[in-house]
């Protein structure tokens, strides 16, 4: 069963989307900040990350460029959740090594259809 | 050798020598072969400044006043170190505009008018006059002790009748002489050749001859001039004689002098003929400045030895003035005695003939030649066929003879009453008078006619109070009582001592009033006046006069009249040879059928430059406006020329501040633009913050109502939960929204807030009860520190209680999350109340307590005020609000230390209300 972590700093939108991925059938870990994202990153590393930008401690950019220096993530699939939505952070996002790129609010359907599919794409 | 025959026939002999000489150089410039066109003689020419007074006062004054004689002959030195500036000037606008005299100069610097030009003429008449009894005094006085010695002269002046008197038919013989010598010629700004080489030749002859005394005295009488002064060294008597205190009037009295006499020699009639008249070649200034001064420091050079000698006589009875007479003959000489006495003749018939054609040029054109015209004007019938060019010589002719006869006249009067110096310091008094109009016209463009008028009046009645008048009554001409106890027996009318000055010597002391009072009035005065058109013109040319290429653009007018009109006005001035030359001159045709052409405006200029060398500048002009209509001078033309270069000036010093302002401007520009693009930054920013911060609630909501929508089964308790976050930030939303609207209208200034009298204290209590139940549920122990007594503040209460609110939940929000207490305390000052809140939390860093006010400023990456776990989080937007409610209401809102808990505090501040009876 694979594993998502998801993170952000807005409590509810954590339990929405906790509770979309664990319909979908996945395990979910969550983090609230960075540094809590890149500790869970570390014990229990997950198939999925889904990354929000705007956190309190350090940015998800900074998350994604740490994640991606790590060899054994070089390739974990990682989708940006962002309230910001300009185009130049999506680039940005992509240009750092994100796989996708959503931008809040999202559709459900849409994202839990993004993360199937780029978890069909490592497999 | 002294019989009075000899003498008279060797005096006579060597004027008519003069004579002869003069006419020579006469001939010779005409010829084109010009005998004074060298420095040497110019320079020689400026030595009419050495008078009788020089060659007998300077020995009279040094027997009696020590050294102080030399200071009369600093001041012109010093003049002539400044020559090639000063009286370079001068001469190139005499030059340029064919001026004739002082008064000419004067008054044509100050728009030519006649009134002005009559003042000058008027002045120098009642000042010079002295000068000239000075010299027949000398001339006398030379004669009478050459012929009688050793028996003295008596002092028969007073009983006499004046035919018997030598003086009267000395004045007369060189009136006579200076007839022939100065009026040859018509044009008084055309040089008196044959006069400067005849002066030139007298002063030769009067340095020879008291060198001659001079060297006689100090290495034939005595063995050179150590055995003089220690023979002085013996005589007790005489030792003070040299000391340099032995000054009247102290060292007021040495500067007063150096002024005087400094001024006197660019000023006094003669020198002003012979200095820039009679000048031939600007270049001639640059010798004479040290040839000049040399030629001083030759004939000073032994009169201290000749006064130390007369001294050494011993005889009282002398007169020191004449020790340079008395010297000799006592030491038995017949020669040189007769050579001494023709060297005082020489120095003083010089000065009297430059003095005198000088004065009467400025009688004949200035004093009498206006009126003619006038006269003429009025009844143009009876003088229509007048030649009026016989009449100018005539007139001329005939001032000379008045001149001479007033000379003879004061001589007569006061003469014998003062020694040669002083009569000589009070002519200078009055010459100095001239100084200001002139120097000051010279130099600055904003003196004015009437500034000049009123000047010279002050300046001559001045002196004339303080020096002529009381010298009168010092004569037994005038009651003396109010020289003693001044007029109407006002102490400070003194004459010499107005306004109770005193300590001075009476020459400083009437120089300084008159000059003050002059120089006063010429400023004080062409400040508060303006300049006639032609004044302004001839300010500019004088001012510019050293401007290259001015002159030659000057001379063009655009004036219309005929060249028939012409010829008739130069005719009946200048005569018939006059008028021919000038007209070939310009190329223009004197036939009849020529007559009714325009004049060229070259014709116009030297018509009227020739007019003015006869008639002087100022009846020039008026003649020229009878016939030409429009200007005779191009105005604007000039200048402009003449303010090319201070426009050029102005117009680099304007550009530069131009390019100043236009700089500053473009800083201004530069910064409001960094400004309104940091400002767009900012919408930007603010846009996308606003947009982050809507989107957060918004995906929750959307979220969780599509899970709600998709999910057709879902436990109770779940649904509900969604709900209630549905329903939470659906709230979150609208606060956010209405937060967002309250700051756009508080930044754009269209908040309306409606403030009125209410007791903070109580609203204080209203808030904290309002949000009672959120802290209830956090667990915050709320502590209230209120007054007892109503505190009135002027504010809007529900924007009030909305900070209060936001005060209070932000700091429940940040309390410690174990036993969270916050506190609120209200105190007063004099005018204003302080409302604090603070909590037992972390606290604020001090670098982030302006940072709060920021918008959305906890969305800055920082963790300082991210609340605990499980508390809410704000928008971002209530202090900043809360801020500008504050703002609004006149007080302030800011971030301090927290007094009892520790963590953050913070202050808000209103001015209280006043009392409830005056605003009722």
């Amino acid at each position: 069963m694979a594993r998502i972590l998801i993170v952000d700093d807005e409590p509810n939108i954590v339990l929405s989307l906790e509770y979309l991925m664990q319909r979908s059938g996945f395990e979910v870990d969550t983090a609230n900040d960075g540094s809590q994202a890149l500790q869970a990153l570390q014990t229990q590393p997950p198939d999925l990350v889904l990354l929000d930008i705007s956190l309190p401690d350090i940015s998800g950019f900074d998350v994604l460029r740490q994640l991606r220096q790590t060899s054994s993530m070089r390739t974990l699939p990682v989708i940006m959740l962002t309230a910001h939505g300009r185009e130049v952070e999506r680039e940005k996002g992509l240009a750092l090594g994100a796989d996708d790129y959503v931008t809040k609010p999202f559709s459900t359907q849409e994202l839990v259809a993004k993360v199937q599919a780029l978890l069909d794409e490592v497999r | 050798m002294r019989s009075n025959l000899i003498v008279l026939t060797v005096a006579f002999g060597y004027l008519a020598l003069l004579f002869l000489i003069a006419a020579w150089a006469d001939r010779r410039a005409a010829q084109g072969r010009s005998l004074i066109g060298s420095p040497t003689v110019y320079a020689l020419s400026i030595a009419v400044y050495c008078t009788a007074w020089t060659f007998y006062g300077s020995v009279g004054r040094a027997a009696s006043h020590g050294p102080s004689f030399l200071l009369i002959y600093l001041g012109p030195t010093l003049a002539m170190l400044v020559a090639p500036l000063l009286i370079r000037k001068m001469v190139r606008i005499a030059r340029a505009q064919r001026i004739t005299s002082i008064a000419d100069f004067i008054s044509a610097r100050y728009g030519k008018r006649g009134g002005l030009g009559a003042l000058v003429a008027a002045i120098a008449l009642l000042g010079i006059t002295p000068y000239i009894a000075l010299q027949l005094k000398a001339i006398t006085l030379g004669h009478a002790i050459l012929t009688t010695y050793p028996t003295l002269p008596a002092d028969t002046l007073a009983a006499s009748p004046f035919w018997t008197d030598k003086s009267f038919w000395v004045a007369l013989v060189l009136a006579v002489f200076i007839i022939l010598f100065g009026t040859r010629q018509l044009d008084a700004s055309e040089r008196h050749e044959g006069m400067v080489a005849a002066i030139a030749v007298e002063s030769l002859v009067k340095l020879v001859a008291f060198l001659a005394v001079g060297l006689f005295t100090t290495f034939m009488l005595y063995s050179g001039p150590s055995a003089l002064f220690s023979r002085v060294a013996a005589q007790p008597s005489l030792a003070g004689v040299l000391s340099l205190d032995n000054v009247p009037g102290g060292q007021g009295g040495w500067l007063g002098m150096l002024v005087l006499a400094t001024l006197a020699f660019v000023t006094l009639p003669r020198q002003f003929q012979v200095l820039v008249v009679e000048n031939v070649d600007e270049a001639h200034l640059s010798r004479a400045s040290w040839l000049f001064p040399l030629y001083l420091l030759l004939i000073n050079l032994f009169v201290i030895p000749i006064a130390l000698a007369g001294l050494l006589l011993g005889d009282a009875a002398l007169d020191p003035d004449s020790f340079v007479l008395t010297v000799p003959l006592a030491a038995g000489l017949e020669t040189l005695p007769l050579v001494v006495f023709i060297g005082g003749l020489s120095a003083a018939t010089g000065m009297v003939i430059v003095e005198t054609i000088a004065l009467s040029t400025m009688v004949s054109n200035h004093l009498v030649m206006p009126l003619l015209l006038r006269l003429a004007h009025r009844r143009p019938a009876r003088y229509k066929d007048t030649v009026l060019a016989g009449w100018l010589l005539g007139i001329r002719r005939i001032a000379i003879v008045l001149i001479l006869m007033l000379g003879y006249l004061y001589h007569a009067l006061i003469g014998e009453t003062y020694s040669l110096v002083t009569i000589g310091l009070v002519s200078f008094a009055a010459a100095a008078q001239f100084a200001p109009a002139m120097l000051l016209g010279l130099y600055w463009r904003g003196a004015t006619h009437a500034g000049a008028v009123v000047a010279l009046s002050l300046g001559i009645a001045t002196w004339a109070y303080t020096l002529l008048l009381p010298g009168f009554a010092r004569s037994g001409w005038l009651d003396d009582t109010w020289v003693n106890e001044g007029l109407a027996g006002l102490a400070w009318l003194r004459p010499y001592a107005l306004f109770g000055l005193e300590g001075w010597d009476i020459y400083t002391h009437a120089l300084f009033w008159s000059l003050l009072f002059n120089l006063g009035a010429l400023i004080g005065v062409s400040l508060f006046t303006r300049q006639s058109p032609l004044e302004r013109t001839q300010a500019a040319l004088f001012t510019g006069a050293l401007q290259p290429g001015l002159w030659s653009r000057a001379v063009t007018g655009q004036g219309q009249t005929t060249q028939g009109e012409l010829y008739q006005l130069l005719t009946r001035y200048l005569g018939l040879a006059a008028a021919t030359r000038i007209f070939a001159q310009a190329d223009a045709s004197t036939q009849t059928s020529a007559h009714a052409r325009p004049a060229s405006p070259s014709l116009v200029a030297r018509s009227e430059r020739a007019l003015a060398g006869a008639l002087g500048t100022a009846s020039a002009r008026v003649l020229m406006d009878s016939v030409v209509r429009g200007e005779t001078l191009d105005r604007e033309d000039i200048l402009s020329l003449l303010d090319a270069t201070s426009q050029a000036l102005e117009y680099s010093r304007r550009l530069e501040q131009k390019s100043h302002e236009l700089e500053e401007t473009s800083q201004a520009l530069r910064a409001a633009n960094a400004r309104l693009r940091e400002l767009d930054r900012l919408k930007d920013e603010f846009v996308a913050m606003v947009s982050h911060e809507l989107r957060t609630p918004l995906t929750s909501i959307r979220a969780f109502a599509e899970i709600l929508h998709d999910a057709d089964t879902l436990p109770e308790a779940q649904r509900q939960r969604f709900l209630d976050v549905i329903v939470h930030e659906s709230q979150r939303l609208s606060r956010l929204i209405d937060e967002i609207l309250d700051l756009a209208r508080l930044e754009s200034g269209r908040m309306t807030l409606h403030p009125r009298r209410l007791d903070l204290v109580e609203l204080v209590r209203r808030s904290t009860e309002t949000i009672q139940r959120v802290l209830a549920e956090r667990g915050v122990t709320l502590e209230l520190d209120l007054p007892d007594v109503p505190t009135p503040v002027s504010g809007d209460p529900d924007r009030l209680e909305q900070v209060i609110i936001n005060l209070v939940d932000n700091a429940s929000k940040f309390a410690a999350p174990e036993h969270p207490r916050v506190r609120l305390a209200l105190a007063t000052t004099d005018r204003h109340v302080r409302l604090l809140v603070e909590d037992n939390g972390p606290g604020i860093a001090m670098e982030a307590r302006e940072l709060v006010f920021e918008k959305f400023h906890r969305l800055e990456n920082t963790s300082l005020n991210v609340p605990p776990h499980g508390r809410p989080r704000g928008t971002g937007l209530g202090l900043p609000i809360s801020r500008g409610i504050v703002a609004h209401l006149g007080g302030r809102l800011w971030v301090d230390d927290a007094p009892t808990l520790g963590g953050a505090c913070l202050l808000m501040e209103l001015p209280l209300a006043p009392d409830e009876a005056s605003t009722t």
